[in-house]
């Protein structure tokens, strides 16, 4: 029977199937990260239990450390015992760790693939939902909750029910200035944020094979917006020339024998997926959200939604909802908006690439005077990376903060945040409501759209500064 | 890991559709390194005002509905983030039931590591136990039985099997697990040779 590549990895990983589909599924690869795992290891401690595979786990402070100087450590109190905490219990448990000080740190789902500690064919986890990003190397990557986290700790394995399968196809060329970030943004308004609850996605097409490795994680790193765990792209060249001499890629004949494996990882011809919806890449435009969900998208062409003109009570109360949060007018130009804040960085848009697109966009401008606007790198090594192409000095210039790597205020947990009412041009992936600090305003954008917002002081289309 | 057996309790219901992890427990409270003292915190934007007082208009700030034990909630409840605080928070502030129409993923499976039963209803059935709700009536649900009682009537509700036995014999599914030692250990033989590269060393 003809196989997905989801099927193919879920056999492949298969320790144990209860009579009810309840599965024992191998774990290879297990991120660890400050915010939910001290619980976890606090559990281990307590039933006297071990890590069973400290070598197929790697840890990294993310989600709290500070973004400006780091010579005197983190101020917060909390934050500080959090990330001492993960060092503790690295040190305890055998687990390596990037510290806050090494050039290797940097936001998990950027340091993973980074060391070549993310390959093709793996099931990967971590305690966050952004795991799915690792899928563009076609893994099976999903995030997982802090019991789960023990659970692969202690057993390198994880109680799991298989998904649905589910295939989105994109298929042509993008028009100029359209990003690998319009395309999921596209993609979740179409499905809505709860399409792929139940399923696995896979991304197919020819649009998704010419994307570069970084476009291709900003696209299944979002997958979790619109409701799947895990979403994926068969691996290609691009993908083994990227792993290739990595620093935690296989070498030598390891490295032969994992190539005859990952050259045979996609969907067999004729394999059945329980749902499947197909898009066209020349009609995908510069995107924006602007309300509360991810799947409050439109172009920037567009209006913001009126709630008369919908039908649905729930609906109609939900568009009332976001747009009295944001403080939006019903049917008013996206290019009307105007915004104080722009934040370059995150898990979907904070790699080399990002931060040359947005450099790009820059080049010889100035932000508007009444924005503030700052870049935080995905890694200590994208950072070295995009200092020695001189792209921080571009940023510098026009008017943008330059800092060090980490989640910074795509959530909000280190002093990186919005003020209430304050309104944000992000390249992040979530736009609830306090998301990026309590009573701030998100709009999603790629990092050319949010360069062009910095610019212009409101929403504005990229392709107006394409040179 | 509490056993969830039966339950009785005057329902809260929260008509908001996609109720993020983000809403339930704001990320400043995830700089905990415990699993315990959120439910203070649940729902905090919604709960408190700028300067930390209580929202009156908010539904679990009112009495009787202080003290539910069940939640009712519109639909894709639990979207989001992965935070295991998002059910640490329900469960310490005492609600052990969700009831929506649809759960995230992750949100879903995290509820039953910790006591919560999450359950899936149709609209309309969300609609007439919200009606319990509005008039402060007890609904009861039973998980041995998968239904849910509510004055004359009841409904039926799906859940995994081994997940309902876990929730009612509040089982550890590490120890579970680690029943299979001997699988595993094979299943890592065979990738050892199949798969060297895997094991990085």
């Amino acid at each position: 029977m003809p196989n997905t590549l989801y099927d193919k990895i879920w056999n492949d990983h298969l320790v144990d199937l209860q009579d009810d589909g309840t599965a024992l599924l191998f774990v290879d690869r297990h991120l660890v990260h400050e915010v939910t795992s001290p619980q976890a290891f606090e559990g281990l401690r307590n039933s006297n239990r071990k890590v069973r595979h400290p070598n197929l786990t790697l840890a990294v402070a993310d989600h709290n450390v500070p973004t400006t100087d780091r010579s005197k450590g983190i101020s917060d109190k909390e934050s500080k015992i959090q990330v001492e905490t993960l060092e503790a219990n690295c040190k305890e448990f055998g687990i390596k760790l990037f510290g806050m000080n090494d050039k290797r740190q940097g936001i998990v789902h950027v340091t993973g693939p980074e060391q070549g500690f993310t390959q093709p064919g793996t099931v990967i986890v971590c305690g966050d939902s952004h795991t799915a990003t690792h899928g563009a190397f076609g893994s099976l990557a999903f995030g997982i909750g802090t019991s789960e986290v023990e659970h692969v700790l202690a057993t390198q394995t994880l109680v799991q029910k298989k998904a649905k399968n589910f295939r989105v196809n994109v298929n042509g060329k993008l028009p100029l200035g359209v990003t690998s970030k319009d395309v999921i943004l596209q993609i979740i308004g179409k499905i809505g944020t709860a399409g792929g609850t139940g399923c696995v996605i896979e991304y197919a097409g020819d649009l998704i094979r010419s994307l570069s490795v970084e476009q291709r994680m900003t696209i299944c790193n979002m997958t979790i917006e619109g409701g799947a765990r895990a979403g994926l792209i068969a691996p290609d060249e691009k993908i083994f020339k990227y792993l290739k001499d990595r620093p935690m890629s296989p070498k030598g004949e390891d490295w032969d024998k994992a190539m005859e494996y990952w050259k045979n990882l996609k969907t067999d011809e004729g394999a059945k997926f329980d749902k499947e919806i197909n898009l066209q890449a020349e009609e995908i435009l510069p995107m924006i959200t602007w309300g509360t969900s991810p799947q409050d998208v439109i172009t920037i062409d567009e209006k913001v939604p009126n709630p008369q003109n919908e039908k649905d009570e729930d609906r109609k109360n939900s568009l009332e909802r976001s747009l009295n949060y944001m403080g939006l007018k019903p049917n008013m130009a996206a290019k009307d908006i105007k915004i104080d804040k722009v934040f370059i960085g995150s898990c979907t848009n904070g790699r080399i690439e990002d931060l040359r697109e947005a450099a790009k966009i820059l080049k010889d401008k100035k932000i508007a005077a009444h924005v503030h606007a700052m870049v935080v790198p995905g890694s200590g090594l994208v950072k070295e990376q995009a200092e020695q192409e001189g792209l921080d000095k571009i940023f510098v210039n026009s008017g943008f903060e330059w800092r060090e790597p980490g989640c910074s205020m795509c959530l909000a947990m280190n002093a990186d945040k919005l003020k209430p009412q304050e309104r944000c041009a992000s390249t992040s992936n979530r736009n609830f409501e306090g998301r990026q600090g309590r009573g701030g305003r998100t709009h999603l954008v790629s990092p050319g759209m949010a360069a062009a917002a910095a610019i212009s002081g409101n929403l504005d289309d990229v392709r107006k500064y394409q040179n | 890991m509490q056993k969830f057996n039966t339950l009785k309790s005057i329902p809260a219901y929260l008509p908001i559709v996609n109720i993020d992890t983000d809403m339930i427990i704001p990320k400043q409270f995830l700089k905990t390194i415990k699993r315990t003292g959120l439910g203070k915190n649940l729902f905090f934007e919604m709960r408190y005002d700028d300067q930390g007082k209580e929202i009156g208009d908010f539904i679990l700030n009112q009495n009787p509905f202080n003290n539910s034990k069940i939640l009712i909630a519109g639909k894709n409840f639990g979207c989001g983030s992965s935070r295991e605080h998002a059910p640490w928070a329900l469960l310490d502030f005492g609600i052990t039931c969700v009831i929506s129409s649809s759960f995230a993923d992750i949100f879903y499976s995290n509820c039953f590591k910790n006591g919560i039963l999450p359950i899936v209803l149709e609209e309309e059935k969300i609609k007439e136990l919200s009606e319990y709700a509005n008039r402060k009536e007890e609904i009861s649900v039973d998980l041995n039985e998968n239904k849910i009682v509510y004055g004359n009537n009841e409904i039926k509700f799906d859940v995994d099997k081994f997940k309902k036995k876990c929730l009612l014999e509040g089982l550890d599914d590490i120890a579970l697990s680690l029943k299979k030692s001997e699988k595993i250990e094979n299943f890592e033989k065979d990738l050892k040779n199949k798969k060297p590269w895997i094991f990085n060393d």
